[in-house]
């Protein structure tokens, strides 16, 4: 894949890229960040997370893109399926 | 004089407040009959898994469940082996729920939809005290679940006694908003039940994110109480978004740092209470960390030492109870908290016993052998995940963290999971921790299968 390629809500393999790198750096995990593709699960089965780190990437992607992430959408549980689904989310809503 | 029974609901009149639905008042009335219309159409089954997610549903399934004999089971989480557990402990039990899809492996009944107020000034329903309304479950020392049934007099006692304590038994109807969910029981008491027992209001949603619980706040009357935990607060603080004004926020789970709550109570011009419980005592204490560090039991319980453990009784506690915590007894009914005992990890409000654990990880087919570590937490902020080490040579990572995952809640993961060709137990077959700790943060890691 190119680099800075667009999918298709407009995020690119930079943001993604930079997302992945803020979940490792706030998460503490232990993975290399080429083991987070962009279709990788977040919840569950892949990364692992769990609703307490959520809350914490919530809280650095708001400061970091300026943007209030919310529960009561029908679709939060899809916007944190993958990288890929989350970085679409900022890229659309960012307000940094 | 004792009576026989006592009310489910404490509100004086029909059209007071009991809950908040979408920032639109419930009345009494109107409470009280979906919990007429519920109560009819529940399974016959006498045990209920209530999983509704909306707390005004939960409150309505528990009334029912309540008003017509059912007994409300609280696991203490809902992984598959729980489930099984459950389904053990009472074979008619049926899952209550509004998600759109149960996974769980039980007999489903969706919330249904329930025809609107038709009589009024219903009558409320008196629930006898000695009836066993819930059985909460902690995870046990042996992997086995253990059940505390809460009978409808002590946790009306219970409850009744944290309302006072707190200013919220006073005659002004609170709006309750919770971060906590109801399906435990600070969630439980503190959400629900102070709500019913002390005339004030439960609000349906279960706030997640720092805007949530703006937006919850904001759609109800004042005067307003936030009842959460250490994680959302911590949150909502560093979100640094205007709040709605507060009358009290109240904290469990985990004790918050001094300063933080000094912060809040500034920034946020509330008092900031947190409350002490575990499953089976219920809450028995408060206390205000801006300004003490000391704990203040509630009216008639008490602490005392037996067999080197501190037991707390009377009050609502109906028997001398081991609590799980370091404690310092101190004069007039106060005490401080040192930590908690070395087998026991909290994390995020979760308690599970460390050999629990160790002796999930050793049923994992392909563990040889295995053993959990918890990091001390120097930093309050910041929850502390366990780590694990394991021999297990034809084995992943992934496959190791998937058996667990169906055994335990996913915040006792382990992060990291560390396999190595042997644990380094002494002679007597013990693992020192210092050496477990050694073999974690040197990371001696070998390639998964």
């Amino acid at each position: 894949m190119q680099g800075n390629q667009t999918s298709s809500d407009g995020s690119t393999d930079g943001l993604q890229r930079e997302v992945a790198e803020l979940m490792i750096e706030n998460l503490n995990l232990d993975v290399a960040i080429e083991e987070i593709g962009p279709d990788i699960k977040l919840y569950g089965e892949g990364l692992g997370l769990d609703s307490i780190d959520i809350l914490e990437i919530a809280l650095v992607v708001s400061k970091r893109y300026g943007l209030q992430l919310r529960a009561d959408s029908a679709d939060n549980r899809q916007i944190f399926s993958t990288l890929r689904s989350l970085s679409d989310h900022i890229a659309a809503n960012r307000t940094v | 004089m004792r009576l026989d029974a006592l009310p489910l609901v404490t509100h004086a009149s029909t059209d007071d407040i009991v809950a908040w639905r979408g920032g639109t008042g419930v009345t009494r009335d109107e409470f009280l009959t979906d919990v007429a219309r519920l109560a009819a159409l529940l399974p016959p089954g006498g045990h209920v898994l209530n999983m509704c997610g909306d707390r005004y549903r939960f409150s309505v399934g528990l009334a029912a469940s309540i008003v017509g004999g059912k007994i409300s089971l609280l696991p203490s989480t809902h992984t598959p082996e729980t489930i099984r557990q459950v389904r053990c402990f009472a074979p008619d039990v049926f899952c209550l729920t509004d998600h759109a899809h149960c996974d769980l492996d039980l007999p489903c009944f969706p919330y249904p939809t329930l025809s609107p107020l038709g009589e009024r000034d219903l009558a409320v329903p008196q629930v006898p005290v000695g009836q066993t309304v819930a059985i909460v479950f902690t995870s046990g020392s042996t992997g086995t679940p253990l059940p505390h049934p809460k009978r409808w007099g002590a946790l009306v006692d219970s409850v009744q006694a944290e309302a006072a304590r707190l200013g919220l038994l006073s005659g002004a109807n609170h709006a309750l908003l919770g971060t906590v969910p109801p399906q435990h029981m600070y969630g439980l008491e503190s959400t629900v039940l102070m709500a019913w027992l002390g005339g004030n209001a439960l609000c349906d949603a279960q706030p997640f994110y720092p805007a949530d619980i703006v937006e919850g706040l904001a759609s109800v009357s004042a005067p307003r109480v936030l009842v959460s935990s250490p994680v959302h607060l911590y949150a909502l603080q560093r979100a640094r978004l205007a709040l709605p004004s507060l009358s009290l926020v109240l904290s469990a789970t985990a004790p918050l740092a001094d300063a933080f709550a000094r912060e809040v109570e500034k920034t946020w011009r509330t008092p900031l209470l947190e409350v002490y419980g575990c499953t089976e005592t219920g809450l028995i204490a408060t206390r205000r960390p801006a300004l003490s560090a000391a704990w203040h039991l509630l009216p008639g319980v008490e602490l005392s030492e037996q067999a080197g453990r501190i037991h707390a009784s009377g009050g609502h506690v109906q028997e001398a109870t081991p609590l799980q915590d370091r404690i310092e007894v101190l004069a007039k009914g106060r005490f401080l908290l040192h930590g908690r005992v070395a087998d026991l990890v909290n994390i995020a409000g979760k308690r599970h016993s460390l050999s629990s654990l160790n002796q999930l990880l050793l049923t994992i087919p392909g563990v040889e052998d295995g053993a959990f570590y918890m990091p001390d937490d120097d930093d309050a902020r910041q929850v502390v995940r366990l780590a694990a080490c394991v021999v297990a040579p034809g084995l992943s990572a992934a496959d190791v963290t998937q058996a667990l995952r169906e055994r335990v809640d996913p915040v006792f993961l382990p992060r990291p999971l560390v396999f190595v060709s042997s644990l380094p137990r002494n002679s007597t077959g013990k693992l020192p921790r210092a050496s477990l700790r050694a073999l974690i943060e040197t990371g001696e890691v070998r390639e998964s299968a």
